[in-house]
């Protein structure tokens, strides 16, 4: 019997039953661009930029919808597919407000073009994911250019009302790829496609704000949005080409334990992203207070200094009589009273390093098994 | 939890009680609703009509506080109609005639008469969930903070082993936590009666062991007091000092009153947090502690995997590590506490944590490992009880129905239940520094019916006076569809309208949960 073996750019590569060729060539990192797909969604073949030619057929095919069967050899990249491709990025650079610059870039390395980028930031209202846009990258990794092509009117007003997320239909490419993120990932049913034709436009509920919708704000929408069209109200905007780095780590406010990326400017938390698709238990997601809930961290009220009551009133300490009056206390409580009238509440919040000690100190130091955190509360 | 949150997806039946996944556990709901997004079948059994009804096959109401019958109700029917899976309980489980002989009486019809549940539905879920190949329960403290919130999970666990549902992918009893790490404090041995992995302190072999690993003698062998047993010393005068760790007991414990009053009757009050609090207020020593986003570490979340934290910013003025502020009380004390960092003190658990034992930051760089993790060669266990239960067999418990601590009367006619919004955690204090959190769920509510609503003759939106036999709070009226006749909900998040103030501080005499889910109250207009 015939193995399950299809070609791509000449790699023999095995497959499943059922899997289409892009999913193959992701899980072998073969990079076929795509702006509408989005994993373990259904495919809305919308963008028309994973077309790939298949040996003997006449007609490009959509990767993303297109089953592999044995024996099939793909191009994904052959002059065909890239003059296609080149098309449709065209068409979507041309949709709308896509005013980064890539529109009349000349330069041929990306460094001057962003110094290029940069001297003329501020001078007119650039895109705020300039730099972080997979339209603008593709449009300079096939070198698109659409210079004298007027930019695409939108009837549709910026929406600006909500929390956290700031609608900008001008630039979307109606990918549907928040609708999938929305209806089928984190199943809220907050949003779709609304209207026809040339009116059609991602609208929530009957075109209302997020806000006044069934919108939970999980942001699951913005993280997928490959364009401009759905960005954060803050965060990056200003300082995009500042150096910024992300450390992996665990949501800190449900049992869940979401995987997220911080991302870090200056010692501040500007933006935090869902981890990758495939690394449990969250696969990329995460809720309105994991992704936006971070502002306590850097909050002017954190406690910076030990307190201690003098005369009923709590004044700054240092950290070496703040610890010297309490072991005194416990000390001496422990020892006039006994081992039992202390108590120890530690936390649920706190880490299993700072939970164990607070047991082994409780325990060890203290005498005493009094030891319990609010989880029952 | 028994098995994993990915799992929860593969499940044929999926069993939801107690439990506002949308909002308290919102990305673990995702997985549910993509379950019955494949056809999967969906049962929620509430008080509240919450979001995952919309998602549910069926939702069932039940009483406030009436989870013992229905769940009984349940295992009736399956008995009855011969569903329950007759090899399970031979080979896995113990006990199988006393519970037979207990749920005889918990016919749908008498069911109905205690929970307000119909019998024809009571009936359907019973045979979904018996004849499914795989079906998962998930709960949280709608089931647990009761004053039979024990014997409730316990009713779960029976009903579970009864369909056979245990230890299988697909299956299990999965309780939901509430807070990010209360698996891992519990595992820690954040608890009264036990050490790490819960080794019991009354275990004469394993406190010497410790006593040896630890240096020390004389560890106490008498399990310690509970978080509100604490309250209550405190009150009585017996219990003279308290270390608070990163809580805030004086918004989220039961009757506030009575909480407060214990707190200032304490000689000696020390809490270590990062932010001031209704708690801090009262300290005589308040210590200023790292956030999460500052510390190095690990976490354990529901599904007893552990994960790991990094240090992504330094923390403000002086403020320092929990366990550094812990190293320094100990030391002045005279027992000499010193770590590199939170890597050395990781690695000197896992000697002593039988579960934790193969885990090394090394293996969970990437991705984290679920307890119990005997050596570094075991993979970790995703799913518990595949085999065998913790004591050999399973054991069924015999449970009889038992009413709330707390009935309705002429003057308090509401049931009064508490819990949590989506855009809030715990009590607020780190949630409420974000604007748009504020802006989401700017302020305490009183989530009540359309028809209650009517029968007090006013408008949505208005200030109304909650009463209970412990206290007043004054909150915003606000109809909902959620709300069921003569039951009433309020968040526990607010300081200024603190639902806790009203809230019961009797406790279930196993698990000392409060029983925050139900009391009777009053509403009355404010300006009356
Ligand atoms: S908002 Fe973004 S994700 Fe949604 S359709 Fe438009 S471009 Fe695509
Ligand atoms: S934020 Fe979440 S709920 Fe709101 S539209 Fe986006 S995906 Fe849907
Ligand atoms: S992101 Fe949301 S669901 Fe995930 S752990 Fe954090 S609070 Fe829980």
């Amino acid at each position: 019997m015939e193995k399950n073996i299809i070609t791509i750019n000449e790699n023999l590569l095995a497959f499943e039953p059922g899997e289409t060729i892009l999913s193959i060539a992701q899980r072998n990192k073969i990079d076929i661009p795509t702006l509408c797909h989005l994993k373990n969604t259904i495919p809305t073949n919308t963008c028309k930029i994973c077309l790939v030619e298949i040996k003997g057929k006449p007609e490009l095919v959509e990767s993303c919808k297109t089953e592999a069967c044995i024996g099939m050899v793909v191009f994904s990249e052959s002059p065909k597919v890239v003059k296609a491709r080149k098309k449709n990025i065209g068409r979507m650079l041309a949709s709308g407000n896509h005013n980064c610059a890539i529109r009349d870039f000349d330069t041929d390395d990306w460094t001057s073009f962003q110094l290029k980028v940069l001297e003329d930031d501020g001078k007119e209202d650039l895109c705020p994911v300039w730099g972080d846009c997979e339209l603008q990258d593709l449009a300079y990794r096939y070198q698109v250019k659409t210079k004298g092509m007027p930019l695409g009117e939108c009837q549709y007003e910026k929406e600006q009302a909500n929390p956290f997320i700031i609608r900008d239909f001008s630039r979307c490419i109606l990918c549907g790829r928040c609708v999938k993120a929305c209806c089928e990932i984190q199943v809220n049913n907050a949003i779709q496609f609304g209207y026809k034709d040339k009116d059609l436009k991602i609208i929530a509920k009957d075109d209302v704000t997020l806000k006044d919708s069934d919108c939970v704000f999980c942001g699951e929408c913005l993280q997928v949005c490959p364009v401009g069209a759905l960005i954060p109200d803050k965060a990056f905007r200003d300082d995009r080409f500042k150096d910024t780095h992300t450390v992996r780590t665990t949501c800190s406010f449900c049992g869940v334990g979401c995987q997220m990326d911080l991302f870090i400017q200056d010692n501040q938390i500007v933006k935090i992203d869902g981890a990758d698709i495939d690394l449990p238990p969250n696969n990329a997601s995460l809720c309105v207070k994991g992704r936006f809930g971070f502002d306590f961290v850097h909050s002017k009220e954190r406690l910076t200094r030990p307190l201690i009551k003098k005369d009923g009133k709590q004044v700054e300490a240092s950290w070496d009589e703040a610890l010297e009056l309490v072991a005194q206390k416990f000390t001496a409580i422990k020892e006039e009273s006994r081992p039992d009238a202390l108590g120890v509440l530690t936390s649920a919040r706190i880490t299993n390093e700072d939970n164990y000690l607070a047991q082994k100190f409780t325990r060890a130091v203290l005498k005493t098994n009094n030891i319990d955190h609010c989880a029952r509360l | 939890m028994t098995n994993t949150i990915a799992d929860v997806e593969t499940s044929d039946v999926i069993l939801v009680t107690g439990s506002n996944t949308t909002e308290n556990h919102p990305v673990l709901s995702s997985f549910i609703k993509r379950a019955t997004l494949k056809g999967k079948k969906l049962y929620l059994i509430d008080p509240r009509r919450v979001t995952l009804a919309d998602h549910a096959d069926k939702w069932l109401r039940p009483l406030p506080g009436t989870d013992i019958a229905w769940i009984n109700g349940l295992m009736h029917v399956i008995i009855k109609e011969n569903l329950h899976d007759k090899n399970f309980i031979e080979t896995r489980t113990e006990n199988f005639n006393a519970l037979k002989k207990t749920v005889e009486k918990y016919s749908p019809d008498y069911v109905e008469t205690i929970t307000g549940i119909k019998k024809e539905d009571l009936i359907e879920v019973a045979r979904q969930f018996a004849n499914a190949p795989a079906a998962s329960i998930l709960y949280c403290m709608g089931i647990t903070q009761h004053i039979c919130g024990t014997d409730n999970v316990k009713s779960l666990a029976n009903l579970s082993m009864l369909g056979g549902h245990l230890g299988k992918p697909g299956g299990g009893v999965n309780p939901l936590r509430g807070q990010n790490n209360v698996q891992g404090a519990c595992d820690m041995g954040g608890l009264p009666n036990v050490f790490t992995a819960y080794q019991p302190v009354n275990n004469n072999d394993i406190r010497s062991n410790l006593e040896q690993f630890w240096k020390v003698k004389d560890l106490s062998p008498t399990p310690g007091l509970v978080a509100t047993e604490m309250f209550n010393k405190a009150h009585d005068g017996d219990l003279k000092a308290m270390f608070i760790i990163g809580e805030n007991p004086m918004i989220s414990d039961p009757d506030l009153n009575h909480a407060k009053k214990a707190l200032s009757n304490l000689d000696f009050l020390v809490v270590q947090d990062i932010f001031e609090t209704e708690t801090t207020q009262m300290a005589d020593v308040v210590l200023p502690s790292f956030c999460f986003a500052e510390k190095n570490g690990t976490f354990t979340n529901s599904e007893r995997r552990v994960q790991r934290v990094r240090k992504a910013v330094e923390a403000p003025g002086e403020a320092r590590r929990d366990w550094e502020i812990i190293c320094g009380i100990a030391t002045r004390m005279g027992y000499e506490m010193n770590y590199e960092n939170s890597h050395e003190i990781f690695k000197e658990i896992t000697e002593i944590t039988p579960s934790y034992k193969g885990i090394t930051w090394e293996r969970i760089d990437k991705i984290g490992i679920h307890w119990p993790c005997p050596s570094e060669t075991h993979q970790g266990t995703p799913i518990l009880h595949t085999t065998q239960f913790t004591r050999g067999k399973g054991l069924f418990h015999a449970i009889e129905h038992t009413p709330p601590a707390e009935q309705t009367d002429e003057k308090y006619p509401y049931i009064l239940t508490t819990g949590r919004v989506l855009y809030h955690y715990h009590t607020g204090t780190m949630t409420m520094k974000t604007e748009g959190l504020n802006q989401l769920s700017p302020e305490c509510f009183v989530e009540i019916s359309d028809k209650d609503l009517e029968k007090l003759g006013l408008d949505d939106n208005t200030m109304v006076n909650v009463f209970s036999r412990r206290g007043k709070i004054t909150a915003k009226l606000k109809v909902s569809t959620k709300a069921v006749e003569g039951t009433v909900f309020i968040p526990f998040h607010f300081a200024k309208a603190a639902a806790n103030k009203l809230t019961n501080g009797q406790l279930d005499p196993t698990a000392k949960i409060p029983e925050f889910k139900v009391c009777a109250i009053n509403i009355e207009p404010a300006s009356a």
